[in-house]
């Protein structure tokens, strides 16, 4: 089987698996619908890895999408119009901020991402009275096609439209990997000089990704605020940056799939192990975020294929 | 014969070494144009300069008519000027087929998100440029496990690609085995020809030089020391004893 | 402008002092950034950590010491010693087990190695010193505060921030300064910034002086902290603004630039102390925007060099 036609088929399978755990285990459906909104964030830290450039700052984009949802939300409750609207403002701040920071790479790149989203956090943690500071903003009860939902209902809504998101947002960065755009990402980081000999903007073909990125991020940072109906300034730390990169790490960077098995395993996880390992959670990250750097470079996609490679040998 | 490419008083100096010191050189409508000289003469800056890689310092540079020096590479190149490198700047990560196929998607200007890179047209025209080159065997190799020879063939293959009308070429056989250099020379020009390319070359080889070249200006300290068909400047004594390093009555030094 | 300068002059005076002290200590974190940029081609993010834990390192020594019942003045030694024992032992353990093992690697790898022992000694420090505030008043109070002559009026500050901080922010920007131009080691440092392959044929052992600089850098972010903790309080998350703060300098200066460091520390540290003043919400803003303005004018910073590829 081609491997392409296995990646596909392993994915589907993955999708079915979500969601019958989240038929037969009711609570887990929440921590699902979370670790699909991390993962599609995730998909845009491993476009912008593919041209060798990381993002110490993407929870901005998070974040955006998710005060955007509870700024509009008391007036126009409807999810099917909050989305694009949230989606596209992330992605619009997208555009401006790549337009700066696409002249920039590696370490400059990485820490002018940061730097912009602690901006952005103590903006919303000081401008008390717009965002309600660190006490965050509650969100009302958003409808569905006009249906207000509840209980079950509405967390299967959620978990559904983050399902398809991630499905049709993993599928476009798969064709897009495989095109010359996206080939070319990886051209920045090899030869970009090249690039630009080829009559090809190199800023641009990273803009493209950045922006594409940020679309991503704002889809995952709404369904975060449908999911909590509770948005806070934390969605913008440093931490929760760090954690979108542990998970592209974790997962193998460089596989759309890994994108969401991380996800899933890193949620999962912390659902068991953060309320007794709170202190130490970051401890943890930055091990096993150095460990996997430095003897599983794969990640835990790059573990399984090594795995079925040794059975088949 | 019109001129395809004119320097005129081109001047640049880095620090106290001066690389270009008032050039004038016009390169001719599909000549081969071979530049020699010693190193840290200034050639490959001159590549530089007429790609938009370094700026000089004063004169200019037109290409049929029109004023190249400010624009960047990226314009340039889509003016129907490409190059290849003196170091090979291929894209690592990526085989010498989609080395290939991301310079002809790149002439294309469809770099569309959704399209594949390997689709049919694409990977055809890649293929048939390797074929000629003699790289189909190393078609599926990752650029970073090639030898230095098909490297550099590579790199020249990217840049004729671009289907340029003026191909500058800087030291396009050094790094490839002795044994093969005049092959792969032949192999060179007669895609050049064929192609109707006018090409320039940066070269150390004087045997290259003599093969191919209909013109060999010479470079030294920043001026044109001498220019003119390759037998008349290669048997010019004073280009025999400073830039061949053929001593009267005695045998060749390698040229560096 | 005269009215609103009477009635806010005091304020802006002390903006202006205040400003000048929190620079003197950000620039100490920043030169060492930028030292271990030069030789090692990686900017640390676990930068600012250093800084965190020479500051925690300072306040637990000092509060020792003075359980211990010893003269208070020695709680000025206390401030290097605790500087000098970060660098020595977290700078060749950080250097040779985790950096040393990724140097041909890409510097996407590199730069996560940095972040991910960031993470780490973020919780390392909390799990120390936990997440009250900790604070180290003795060296302040020691000297006591000096009026400063203001106009008409006097402005009262303390003479630990008028002339201990950017006494010794000056004292290490002169020295390091004609360390790196009239020392062996110095020069020894400068050639392998400029060229690591060059520096190693001529006999020069670039591992050790990788690690001796990373060393020295690593001292210098923690002595920045120790030289603060008198004047803030250490909370969690005080590494992380430290290290966005000190690339902010760094790269409104240009990267290895000493000297320019130094005044754009001074231009950071003015605007932001100046901001507390005005528009308290704008505090964080204020260095970033200066930040963005530069680089957004000079790509390459205010002193910084670009440099032409070679192809």
């Amino acid at each position: 089987m081609s491997r392409s036609r296995l990646e596909i088929l392993a994915g589907l399978a993955g999708a079915l698996l979500l969601v019958l755990i989240a038929w037969g285990v009711p609570w887990l459906r929440f921590v699902l619908t979370i670790a699909l909104a991390k993962g599609i964030t995730v998909l845009g830290i491993l476009l912008l890895l593919r041209a060798g450039q990381v993002s110490f700052g993407h929870a901005m984009y998070v974040a955006i999408a998710a005060y955007t949802v509870a700024f509009v939300a008391p007036r126009m409750p409807e999810v099917l119009l909050l989305l694009p609207l949230a989606a596209l403002a992330s992605t619009a701040v997208g555009l401006v901020v790549g337009l700066f920071v696409m002249r920039y790479r590696e370490i400059f790149f990485g820490m002018l991402n940061l730097a912009l989203s602690m901006v952005f956090y103590s903006l919303l943690e000081k401008l008390y009275t717009i965002t309600h500071g660190t006490d965050g903003i509650r969100l009302p009860v958003p409808t569905f096609l006009g249906q207000t939902l509840t209980g079950p209902t509405y967390e299967w809504a959620v978990f559904g439209i983050a399902l398809v998101l991630a499905i049709g947002f993993a599928l476009l960065v798969r064709v897009y990997l495989a095109a010359p755009l996206g080939q070319a990402l990886a051209g920045i980081k090899t030869r970009e000089a090249r690039l630009e000999f080829m009559g090809v903007p190199a800023r641009y073909v990273l803009l493209s990704a950045y922006a594409l990125s940020a679309l991503m991020a704002g889809c995952g940072g709404t369904i975060i605020a449908l999911t909590s109906r509770h948005v806070t300034p934390a969605l913008a730390y440093w931490t929760a940056s760090g954690e979108l990169v542990f998970i592209a790490i974790l997962g193998g960077a460089g596989s759309v799939l890994g994108a969401f098995l991380g996800a899933v395993v890193y949620e999962l996880t912390r659902v068991y192990a953060a309320a007794n390992l709170a202190d130490a959670w970051q401890l943890i990250l930055g091990t096993v975020l150095l460990l996997v750097i430095l003897f599983a470079p794969g990640g835990l996609v790059g573990m399984a294929q090594g795995l079925r490679r040794r059975k088949s040998a | 014969m019109s001129v395809l490419l004119s320097a005129q008083d081109l001047r640049l100096a880095f620090g106290g070494v001066k690389a270009a010191d008032g050039i004038n050189l016009d390169v001719m409508e599909r000549e081969f144009l071979a530049i020699i000289g010693p190193n840290g003469a200034g050639k490959t800056t001159f590549i530089n300069m007429s790609t938009g890689h370094l700026r000089p310092q004063g004169g200019s540079i037109t290409y049929q008519g029109r004023q190249v020096l400010g624009m960047k590479p990226r314009d340039i190149v889509r003016m129907g000027i490409a190059r290849s490198f003196q170091l090979p700047q291929l894209f690592t990560e990526h085989t010498v087929l989609e080395n290939a196929a991301m310079a002809v998607a790149a002439r294309e200007g469809t770099f569309s998100p959704f399209r594949p890179l390997l689709r049919p047209a694409f990977r055809a025209e890649a293929e048939a440029l390797l074929e000629r080159f003699g790289l189909t065997a190393a078609a599926h190799q990752r650029a970073d496990a090639l030898n230095e020879g098909t490297r550099k063939l590579t790199d020249i293959a990217m840049a004729v690609a671009m289907k340029p009308r003026l191909l500058l070429m800087d030291e396009p056989t050094s790094g490839v085995a002795a044994a093969d250099k005049m092959a792969v020379v032949e192999t060179l020009a007669r895609v050049l020809r064929e192609a109707g390319v006018t090409a320039v070359f940066v070269e150390h080889d004087m045997d290259v030089v003599a093969r191919i070249a209909d013109r060999v200006a010479v470079w030294g300290q920043g001026r044109i020391a001498a220019l003119g068909p390759p037998e008349q400047v290669l048997s010019d004594p004073m280009v025999q004893r400073d830039v061949i390093g053929i001593q009267p009555g005695g045998g060749a030094h390698a040229a560096a | 402008m005269m009215e609103w300068l009477s009635d806010n002059g005091l304020l802006l005076g002390l903006a202006v002092l205040d400003g000048l002290a929190s620079a003197a200590a950000i620039f100490m974190v920043a030169v060492g950034l930028n030292l271990v940029f030069g030789v090692l081609r990686i900017l640390n993010v676990a930068h600012g950590s250093l800084y965190a834990i020479g500051a925690y390192t300072a306040a637990s020594l000092t509060a020792a010491m003075v359980a211990a019942g010893l003269p208070a003045w020695l709680s000025y030694p206390m401030l290097v010693i605790a500087a000098a024992l970060v660098g020595v032992i977290l700078g060749p353990l950080i250097e040779r087990v985790l950096l040393k093992r990724v140097e041909t690697q890409e510097p996407v790898l590199q730069l996560l190695v940095t972040f991910a022992l960031f993470m780490i000694l973020e919780d390392v420090q909390k799990l120390i010193w936990g997440v009250q505030p900790v604070s180290n008043e003795t060296p302040m109070q020691l000297l006591g505060t000096v009026d400063v002559p203001f106009g008409a009026d006097v402005i009262p500050f303390t003479a630990y921030q008028l002339f201990v901080l950017p006494g010794i922010a000056l004292l290490t920007l002169v020295g390091l300064a004609w360390f790196m131009r009239r020392t062996l080691t110095g020069r020894v440092i400068v050639a392998v910034t400029t060229d690591r392959e060059a520096a190693t044929s001529q006999g020069i052992d670039a591992a050790k002086v990788t690690m001796l600089t990373f060393t020295f850098g690593a001292a210098l972010a923690a002595l920045g902290g120790a030289l603060a903790s008198p004047m803030t309080s250490m909370v969690p998350g005080i590494g992380a603004s430290t290290i966005v703060l000190s690339f902010a300098v760094v790269a409104t200066a240009g990267l290895g630039q000493i000297e320019g460091a130094a005044l754009a520390a001074v231009m950071i540290g003015l605007g932001r102390s100046i901001a507390v003043y005005l528009e308290p919400e704008l505090e964080v803003v204020i260095p970033y925007l200066i930040m963005v303005l530069v680089l957004l004018v000079r790509p390459q910073g205010l002193f910084g060099v670009t440099e032409t590829r070679r192809i």
